[in-house]
């Protein structure tokens, strides 16, 4: 006999399928469709014209800066976080998903006001001669902000299950902190922390609302992917804005099945039963 | 669920492991914890200090401008229609795959996971080539007189987009250790098939289903970049919250842009509290993140 006693198939499919297709498909086919209407040759002038290009460059760098911080941070927070016990740590530990909850825009008019040359941290930082807002450095402060809690909650699963056997049995053949923790730790997490990366670094490469505020957005130089593809819209240059916006959305495939890829060897990993 | 027998907590006289020294644990939980204060703490703080810079008073007349208060009425509406029918969809989508096995269930999981890997703004971009005037159904729309972008419908159309993982991911999980048996059972006894969601597997999923919902419409209230593209920014009319937060603050008005932020940080704090609560009575929790 089938196994399909249960009912509610046809329906629950057929909602789940037509709302797919109605929400997530057809606007991402008709931005393509698009793109393509400016033929191959258009296509390649528009997504390779110098101001695109730095935008791409300004974009992946800041990017990479910002999740390389959140690889550090990130970790580090996940290892107090499990392995020590002290007072405000569930606090800390829900203030890690902060980013999640706090809207973009309001995370970057924040941002943007305590980096300000009056601002809580700019004045400081003006002194030693260091200006966040309105560079490049700024757009890393944004994107940090927005992907912090992609590698701390993917490390720390991993963390809070390794089995303190294993720290042992290196520490009983003599192997000091340092040597177990690059040797036999970090080899363990890697995975995880390999996932979680990914994902904060596809986080960054998107990130719109918390960057623009603090950007200066200028062209060339603090102009990210996004605001560019938003001001051909605003100059009604949409074919533009289309091709723009798909090049975005290629390298959000690549993100995801890079990302896939990577949480898969991670499952691996943990899966210890 | 790897299962660490020889981890009864560790405080106190457990074996000692790696960075358990005194000084290293201390350095380390301060430098963690000072800069987590400075990064993410602070921008809250600030929030609310600028907010109420000008004292309450001012605060109160801030948020009850008329566009102000229209913004936070059609931010409340958006959400009032997006949450319900992506709460729809995600259970729909969750039954679908977790009580049945058909092909192509794993490439239905990682088509409801898209939108959380694309940017809002190819979202918003993507919904003007649907229903904008240079989009497929533009022309026929305009003909019928019917106005979908840089008008409400919009805004709720590209909140759909965004937030439909919300639910479904919270419930597949969830619903995929729980198997069937229960809603076999119940079949077996003779209850129909509606009746056997509400009274077995409803009562089995309602934590997982509230977080998804909570978690759904905190991001349909804050979302940005995605309705920032097709809401047109019409003043009084066509502007959330957090657009209006953008044009405040271009404006100038850093007093009302901090009042209104102030409103989204409160809904993130409520969210944060509501979360933990719910965390602790089994939902959530797997790693990844959205």
């Amino acid at each position: 006999m089938a196994r399909r006693v249960l009912p509610g198939l046809p329906l629950t499919l057929g909602v789940t399928l037509f709302y797919l297709a109605l929400i997530v498909c057809l606007p991402l086919a008709a931005l393509v469709y698009k793109a393509a209407s400016l033929g191959p040759e258009g296509y390649w002038r528009v997504v390779t014209s110098a101001r695109a290009i730095a935008s791409y460059q300004v974009t992946v760098g800041s990017a990479l800066v910002a999740t390389l911080f959140n690889v550090v941070w990130g970790f580090a927070l996940a290892w107090i976080l499990t392995r020590y016990r002290f007072p405000g740590r569930r606090l800390l530990d829900a203030v890690v998903d902060l980013p999640f909850a706090l809207p973009t825009a309001v995370a970057g008019i924040a941002l943007t006001a305590l980096f300000a040359e009056n601002g809580w941290f700019g004045a400081i930082l003006a002194d030693v001669g260091i200006t966040v807002v309105y560079t490049p450095l700024g757009i890393m402060v944004a994107m940090a902000f927005t992907s912090l809690p992609f590698v701390v909650r993917t490390v720390q699963p991993v963390l809070e299950d390794l089995d303190p056997a294993v720290e042992e049995a290196a520490q009983s053949l003599g192997a000091r902190d340092g040597r177990i923790f690059t040797k036999v730790i970090l080899p363990l997490v890697t995975p995880a922390l390999l996932a979680g990366t990914s994902l904060a670094f596809a986080r960054s490469l998107g990130e719109f609302g918390a960057v623009i505020f603090i950007a200066g957005n200028q062209p060339n130089s603090t102009e990210i992917t996004a605001l560019l593809a938003f001001i051909r819209l605003e100059e009604f240059d949409y074919e533009a804005a289309a091709a723009i916006a798909s090049v975005m959305l290629l390298a959000a495939f690549v993100m995801l099945a890079v990302t896939n890829v990577l949480q898969a060897r991670a499952l691996r990993f943990t899966r210890t039963d | 669920m790897a299962a660490t027998p020889t981890s009864v907590p560790r405080v106190g006289n457990g074996p000692r492991r790696v960075g358990d020294g005194p000084l290293f644990r201390r350095a380390l939980i301060g430098t963690v914890v000072t800069v987590t204060l400075l990064l993410l703490v602070a921008p809250v703080a600030l929030i609310v200090a600028r907010a109420l810079e000008a004292g309450v008073g001012a605060y109160w007349a801030t948020l009850t401008s008329p566009d102000t208060a229209h913004a936070i009425g059609l931010t409340v509406l958006v959400a009032l229609v997006a949450v319900p029918i992506n709460t729809v969809f995600g259970v729909s989508a969750a039954w679908a795959i977790t009580k049945f096995t058909f092909p192509g269930r794993r490439a239905l999981i990682t088509l409801i996971e898209i939108p959380f890997s694309i940017s809002p703004v190819v979202a918003g971009v993507a919904y003007l080539f649907v229903y904008g005037l240079q989009g497929l159904f533009g022309p026929a729309l305009q003909a019928a007189e019917i106005k979908v972008m840089f008008a409400v419908p919009g805004i709720i159309l590209a909140s759909l987009f965004v937030t439909a993982p919300f639910v479904a991911r919270e419930l597949i999980p969830l619903m995929e250790s729980q198997g069937r048996d229960e809603e076999e059972a119940a079949l077996s006894l003779g209850a129909g098939g509606l009746r056997t969601f509400l009274l077995v597997t409803l009562p089995n999923i309602r934590w997982a289903l509230l977080y998804g919902v909570v978690l759904c419409n905190a991001r349909v209230m804050g979302e940005f970049g995605a309705v920032s593209v097709v809401s047109g920014n019409v003043r009084g009319q066509t502007n959330t919250l957090p657009l209006q937060i953008e044009l405040l603050y271009q404006d100038y008005n850093t007093a009302g842009a901090f009042a209104a932020a102030s409103v989204l940080a409160l809904l993130a704090l409520v969210t944060l509290v509501v979360k933990v609560v719910l965390e602790r009575r089994g939902a959530g929790r797997r790693g990844g993140g959205h």
